[in-house]
């Protein structure tokens, strides 16, 4: 980007304190920072209006912010070289409002983006259907279509916090891999109907075009067979391919990894294909050894986004924010504890509340400049509550490694500083 | 949208369920067997999936050194991706090692999932018995088949690995009950 008008004019010196003005503008509103500079500044230190750059084929966003995903491998594996990468999460402490910019959606990806050309992509529906059917994009793209905003959760997301907590870790390192986008697709209904699905077929095996061919049994239950589509678009275009492009199986509520990516085989059956995903790897090994299968439902969750992990806040007003997020439905209120969780207020949420779709929540506070916590807990439709770390370890033990839906702790020191913490 | 498509969405939606068998010619084509043979590769626990063919835990060693170990390990051990042996007993312990000897259910995703995968950078490109060797191979590394056995198509679904029973269905959708009382 070198268009004339990006740079700043020459004639005024004042703008170095404008980009200082609208850089700490940036960290101060996403990062609850307190802009001391900008106070001091008069109007007549505005740059002059002028003309700006030439119109463009699309928008890029501006060069005085930075906001980005981050690559990670493992719990604690950090930094990492981009092969050797499983994730990228989600900057939620620099992101407003409910619905994730389509470039900062989460990715986790089993075997790197494959770059398909959508027109040599087919989605075979086979198994027990009267007509075994192949589809190309154009022919789903003709079909009956639903658009839903709906969040997706990696199974991992938070799971930096089961054994300990990094006091250096962000909002993005610990709950960067959830993400809530407004979807376009076919609904599962309409293609099972095409297919002619036989009544003894209750499970569908959904596998996707990547190297890794990800496959998953999904249980045909009311719920599923209503809410899943095969999704085309994704905030109003095409998917990306990390996200999936041209297809992929959006299924609203349930784990990440159920929702394959560049789907193109849906084979029916009488029962599970107890494939590496549903056995080795997406199970949860409990305290006594045995590991929880079939947890396919992502939790009741919320977590406080703005102050978090690495902020520095003033003493004086700040205004808690964040996000809460259920696989069972509509978040029906979220609370917050800014005493270590002994006194909990309700807080606002923002419209709209969706079901199965992250929500943003506000609340005000006056710190009053002692060390403290701060935490939320979501409750849902269903009556489903968050649950505090102690009880839910109590729970699953430690070794769960995925479905880590416990209360997020953020400790604040007397100087403002915001660290991750257990509880 | 042009109106054929409107009319298309108007006559689906008065169906109600959004099926709409009527309209089945408008939307893609038949898949012949051939063409669904080719993508049809999932491996079912009862064996179901499996092609004709085998391979010894001989063979396996070679085509694991050739095509797995710089990633697993000369033994399926110490190598910079996942574990593939040993671990037995760990599971309930506070550093648990899940490798397919002490973690994995079914002996038949091992060879589904070799097949479908690996090795990494050309999933699917080893010959059904060097992925049967292999197969066979991962296991005796594990105590589960012997030195000097071999696995097939009938024999793979037999063999009950460890940790078979080290699941716990979750009530909402366990495949036991899940559909069962409708």
């Amino acid at each position: 980007m070198t268009s004339k008008s990006q740079i700043e004019s020459p004639q005024r010196p004042a703008s170095v304190s404008r980009r200082g003005f609208v850089g700490g503008l940036s960290a101060g509103v996403l990062g609850a920072v307190a802009t001391e500079a900008a106070a001091a500044q008069t109007l007549a230190d505005v740059p002059d209006r002028g003309p700006g750059a030439d119109l463009g084929a699309h928008s890029e966003r501006s060069r005085f912010v930075k906001i980005d995903r981050i690559p990670e491998a493992g719990p604690g594996k950090r930094n990492v070289d981009p092969n050797d990468a499983i994730n990228s999460k989600t900057p939620h402490q620099k992101l407003v409002g409910n619905i994730t910019p389509t470039d900062l959606h989460y990715e986790r990806s089993h075997s790197g983006v494959p770059d398909i050309d959508p027109a040599q992509h087919r989605l075979l529906i086979h198994g027990l259907v009267q007509k075994p059917l192949v589809f190309s994009v154009d022919d789903l793209k003709r079909m009956p279509s639903v658009t839903r905003v709906v969040f997706i959760e990696c199974t991992g997301n938070g799971w930096e916090n089961w054994k300990k907590a990094d006091p250096d870790l962000t909002v993005q390192n610990t709950h960067g891999l959830v993400s809530t986008n407004e979807w376009t697709g076919v609904p599962l209904k309409f293609l099972i109907g095409l297919a002619g699905k036989e009544k003894n077929s209750n499970w569908m095996l959904a596998e996707g075009g990547d190297g890794a061919g990800v496959d998953r049994s999904i249980p045909l239950t009311d719920e599923i067979v209503n809410e899943a589509f095969v999704a085309y678009g994704q905030n109003g275009e095409p998917l990306r391919p990390a996200h999936g492009f041209p297809m992929r199986l959006v299924m609203p509520g349930f784990e990440g990894n159920l929702n394959i990516k560049w789907l193109r085989r849906l084979k029916f059956g009488t029962e599970p294909w107890m494939t590496r995903w549903e056995t080795a790897r997406y199970t949860q090994l409990l305290a006594n050894g045995k590991a929880r299968q079939f947890q396919l439902r992502m939790e009741t969750n919320s977590v406080i986004t703005q102050p978090s992990g690495t902020m520095q806040i003033q003493p004086g007003y700040n205004r808690i924010s964040g996000l809460a997020w259920s696989g069972h439905g509509k978040i029906a209120k979220v609370e917050i504890s800014t005493d270590g969780a002994n006194i909990w207020k309700q807080a606002q949420l923002n419209q709209p509340v969706l079901s199965k779709a992250q929500v943003r929540f506000q609340m005000d506070w006056v710190w009053d400049g002692k060390p403290t916590r701060i935490v939320s807990r979501a409750t849902d439709e269903q009556g489903n509550v968050q649950p505090d770390r102690q009880s839910f370890i109590a729970a699953m033990g430690s070794n769960a490694l995925f479905h880590y839906n416990a209360q997020q702790t953020w400790s604040i020191d007397e100087a403002g500083r915001v660290r991750n913490v257990l509880a | 949208m042009s109106s054929h498509d409107n009319r298309l969405v108007a006559a689906a939606l008065t169906l109600g369920l959004l099926a709409a068998p009527a309209f089945a010619s408008d939307f893609g084509r038949p898949a012949t067997p051939a063409e669904i043979k080719l993508w049809d590769i999932d491996v079912a626990p009862d064996g179901k999936g499996l092609p004709v063919g085998g391979g010894t835990v001989a063979q396996g060693k070679q085509v694991f050194a050739d095509n797995c170990a710089a990633c697993h390990g000369d033994n399926g051990q110490g190598g910079i991706k996942d574990r593939l042996a040993g671990g037995q007993g760990t599971l309930a312990s506070g550093a648990p090692v899940k490798t397919v000897g002490s973690f994995w259910p079914y002996a038949t995703t091992l060879y589904d999932y070799i097949h479908r995968a690996m090795p990494y950078p050309t999933p699917g490109s080893l010959s059904t018995d060097d992925t049967y060797a292999v197969t066979a191979y991962i296991l005796s590394l594990n105590g589960i088949v012997p030195p000097d056995g071999k696995v097939d198509k009938d024999s793979l679904p037999k063999i009950k690995m460890p940790n078979r029973d080290g699941f716990i269905p979750e009530p909402e959708f366990d495949p036991a009950k899940l559909f069962r009382k409708k």
